[in-house]
């Protein structure tokens, strides 16, 4: 919408709608909840995504206290077996599609664009619809809980435990089609960034100048793109099953129950890649900034990235080594599961020798990420257990399972978050977050998460299988190793890990009461996103950077000392700043907010409540999707020169319009 | 920068639409795949209803394959047409090509009751579940397919689409020529190969 017309930036822009999509007139509003809802900007979505997984992070982790709680002392009263089972089914499934993915797309939205020096995404209202989806199909699985009680069939929903013998409320059927809105915000978020990637890099950017975390998501979204159908198959089944009469998974009519494993774990194996990968990406940031070292091996970290990619699709049968494949499927999955563990080992090699010789700084962002590497590792190495199918044979559904998938997800994914956030808060919010509570936040995270997840190494070896809702004190054992000892330990650690992310929400509270504004270049930083100012411009950037290095806004400010092979500093940031400002380019049309992008997400639950409920509103729901297509189709991204026209005289703007073509 | 931002300037050379369907088209290759994959799996697990071999009509089935792929053809003029920026042959390729499409899905409501009234529903079989959950799938695909090309008809009459006429219809016609391809596949794999 905005037009930008220097010296003036900050004059909004004054739009008047000229023709009308479908029944509404463009949307206007620069200000206000209107320019949140309606907009199509890649920052403003970035952070929507961000805000609304914390939430559903808080709403998951409730869930998971719950858990420990019920499981801290033996017979627990806390839940009942059934609402236990809904609970451990939804923590999982709110932990991975509603947190950990969508925060990941938020960091991708906000900082892809950035640091490939474009001023948008190739598809702002697709972008736009991706968010809508995801919150609304979001909301959508959690309804189940007010309306006769949420799925629970654990997040890998095997069949014929789905069924409606053995699942008869509607949770499994909110699971299923909640799934399928946020599947089509995968998809169509992956599409949106591959084309910006691909496309709208700023000249000079070759594939091997990106920077890693772009290069990370990237990857990530072509395995989005490939697994999301898979997944969508599989629900279309189930469905099919639950709510159409088909038979997909009825043993008795000689289904076969393995096909939704299968179907599962195609999509679920490069699935925990889609988790961690975004944050290999955020951790390959940190650590030359903090280390002021460039990555080391810059090509093997993008290279096991994209191996770590390709491999992930033919390791899937590693969860089902239980279920009788045969000994050929055992051994070959066995083979390949063990060779993804080289990848990855390539990564935190590559890391550990950024750090070797630097001038380390220990800020909070560093402290996470350094914390990614060492729990990533202890997870990665429970994992290789796991490939030696014998061993895994005995791990399989127990507590050693579910220690191994927190110390990836939590001590890797999430780490790796929390060192993003740190790391570029001030370029989002112009303002630094309080280290000192930053420390207290790692800390409290790091003894929480240990004390939580690494007991259940013991109660896994010990035996206490996965999803029971009760231990009893006569099983529990004696000695050293009793069961009772060590989940009171681990829930004790789940509070802790509680007061370690509350830290963070109170940096955010006294950061954003804090008036001090954050410096241009905080941290000496190395790639494009930095180059402009904090936060961003609506536009990104005053001058659409020219990439020559790996690293070009640190190649900028530093050159090679002839004499002495030192870097010596030939520029601040400020400088660079001043030069793109005096060289801005002018008349700068950026996409225009819309409508559409919400309407046409907000039919898609209004079709699966219908589906549940009765066909006729699913018939509402079609008519509310195929009209927005329309109304969609009919407007163009960005509005027609014509828009800016007739503005107020005397701002200057009604000449800019005048003058473009 | 403005071109960037209305997509005629890339880094590759191919406009965002045009590589942004050749993305979803390869993420529905795996939709086709799994659903491809199901029905292999259950094909001859008939329990009782009827076979494939006892209900499929190959020659009817045959033509109207033909008719479909003959509207590739068609959508290649349509293309060809909008390249040379010649509305009315555009217009009149997009409905030639939409109204064999739509022969092809009449074909299949067609065959669908016959299906049905020789003893295959939907909740006879694995069969019959996993055959419908296919092809169904395809003819939502032509049905989607058909409803584009008239409303790109409708839009182009108006002169109203955003963009560059010539790149929308060639992006229709990519989606267009997928269906049809994967409707070869699926002839080959559920009627020509005998269980």
């Amino acid at each position: 919408m905005a037009i930008i017309e220097r010296p003036a930036p900050t004059v909004p822009a004054i739009v008047t709608p000229t023709s009308t999509y479908g029944l509404l007139k463009r949307p206007v509003s620069t200000t206000g909840w209107r320019s949140w809802v309606f907009t199509v900007d890649h920052k403003k979505l970035g952070i929507m995504y961000a805000a609304t997984a914390m939430f559903f992070f808080i709403v998951g982790g409730v869930e998971a206290l719950l858990i420990r709680l019920q499981l801290a002392a033996p017979n627990g009263k806390v839940l009942n077996a059934d609402l236990y089972n809904q609970m451990f089914t939804m923590h999982a499934t709110t932990m991975v599609f509603l947190f950990v993915m969508p925060m990941a797309a938020g960091f991708a939205n906000y900082f892809v664009p950035l640091q490939i020096g474009a001023r948008d995404v190739a598809f702002p209202r697709l972008n736009a619809f991706g968010f809508w989806a995801f919150l609304f199909g979001g909301i959508f699985l959690n309804l189940a809980w007010f309306l006769g009680g949420a799925a629970d069939g654990g997040w890998f929903m095997y069949a014929p435990n789905s069924g409606p013998v053995f699942s008869p409320s509607n949770g499994v059927d909110f699971w299923a089609l909640g799934l399928q809105i946020t599947g089509i915000a995968s998809l169509t978020g992956a599409i949106n960034l591959i084309i910006t990637v691909l496309n709208m890099r700023a000249p000079g950017m070759t594939l091997m100048k990106m920077p890693l975390f772009t290069w990370m998501i990237t990857v990530v979204q072509f395995l989005l793109l490939f697994a999301v159908p898979v997944i969508t198959v599989a629900l279309f089944l189930l469905s099919f099953q639950r709510n159409f009469g088909a038979q997909f998974f009825d043993v008795a009519a000689g289904a076969d129950p393995l096909l939704w494993q299968h179907l599962f774990w195609i999509f679920g194996h490069p699935e925990v890649y889609i988790l961690i990968l975004p944050s290999f990406g955020i951790v390959s940031e940190v650590l030359p900034v903090f280390s002021r070292k460039p990555l080391f091996g810059y090509p093997f970290v993008v290279f096991s990235g994209a191996a770590i990619g390709f491999v992930g699709w033919g390791v899937w049968a590693h969860h089902m080594f239980a279920s009788g494949l045969g000994p050929v499927s055992v051994a070959v999955f066995s083979l390949t599961t063990m060779a993804i563990a080289v990848p990855t080992g390539v990564k935190i090699i590559n890391w550990t020798l950024t750090m070797w010789g630097g001038k380390l700084w220990f800020t909070t962002a560093m402290k996470f990420s350094i914390g990614l590497i060492v729990l990533f590792t202890v997870g990665g190495l429970s994992g290789v257990t796991h490939a030696v199918a014998p061993s895994d044979t005995q791990q399989t559904d127990t507590y050693y399972i579910v220690a191994h998938f927190h110390y990836v997800l939590f001590g890797g994914a999430v780490l790796g978050i929390f060192s993003g956030f740190y790391y570029w808060w001030p370029k989002v919010f112009g303002k630094m977050l309080n280290e000192k509570i930053g420390s207290w936040n790692f800390w409290l995270m790091i003894i929480g998460l240990n004390m939580t997840f690494g007991p259940m190494h013991i109660l896994g070896l010990q035996g206490q299988p996965r999803r029971m809702y009760q231990w009893t004190e006569a099983r529990a054992g004696e000695g050293f190793f009793n069961l009772a000892f060590w989940n009171l330990v681990a829930s004790i650690g789940s509070f802790i890990l509680t007061v370690g992310i509350l830290m963070f929400l109170i940096n955010v509270v006294v950061t954003a009461r804090n008036p001090n504004k954050a410096p241009l270049d905080p941290w000496n930083a190395r790639s494009l996103e930095w180059m402009t100012s904090n936060p961003p411009k609506e536009h990104n950037f005053d001058v659409i950077p020219t990439v020559h290095h790996l690293d070009e806004f640190f190649h900028q400010k530093f050159e090679e000392d002839e004499a002495t092979h030192t870097m010596k500093q030939v520029k601040t940031a400020e400088e660079i700043m001043a030069e793109q400002e005096r060289n801005a380019d002018k008349h700068i049309h950026m996409p225009s907010p819309s409508y559409w992008p919400i309407v046409l997400a907000f039919g898609l639950p209004i079709i699966t409540f219908g589906v549940i409920y009765s066909h006729l509103i699913s018939v509402v729901g079609g008519v509310i999707v195929l009209f927005a297509s329309y109304g969609w189709a009919l407007e163009s991204s960005t509005a027609p020169d014509s828009d800016f026209e007739n503005n107020t005289p005397g701002t200057g703007l009604d000449k800019v319009a005048a003058n473009h073509d | 920068m403005t071109d960037v931002a209305h997509g005629h300037a890339s880094s590759t050379g191919i406009s965002n639409v045009k590589l942004g369907m050749w993305a979803f088209l390869g993420s529905e290759c795996l939709l086709f795949g799994g659903l491809i994959s199901t029905y292999m799996l259950y094909r001859g697990r008939v329990s009782g209803g009827p076979r494939p071999s006892q209900i499929f009509d190959i020659p009817f089935t045959s033509v109207s394959s033909f008719v479909l792929l003959m509207s590739s053809l068609t959508m290649v003029l349509a293309v060809s047409a909008a390249h040379k920026d010649d509305d009315r042959k555009t217009n009149l390729w997009l409905t030639v090509t939409a109204l064999l499409g739509a022969t092809f899905v009449g074909g299949q409501v067609y065959e669908f009751t016959a299906f049905y009234k020789e003893g295959l529903g939907f909740s006879t079989s694995l069969f019959g579940s996993s055959f419908y959950t296919l092809t169904g799938f395809h003819g939502v695909h032509v049905t989607v397919g058909i409803i584009m090309l008239m409303s790109l008809v409708g839009i182009l009459k108006r002169s109203t689409v955003p963009g560059k006429k010539a790149e929308v219809v060639e992006m229709i016609g990519l989606y267009w020529h997928f269906v049809d391809v994967v409707w070869i596949i699926i002839f080959t794999l559920v009627y020509l190969i005998p269980v």
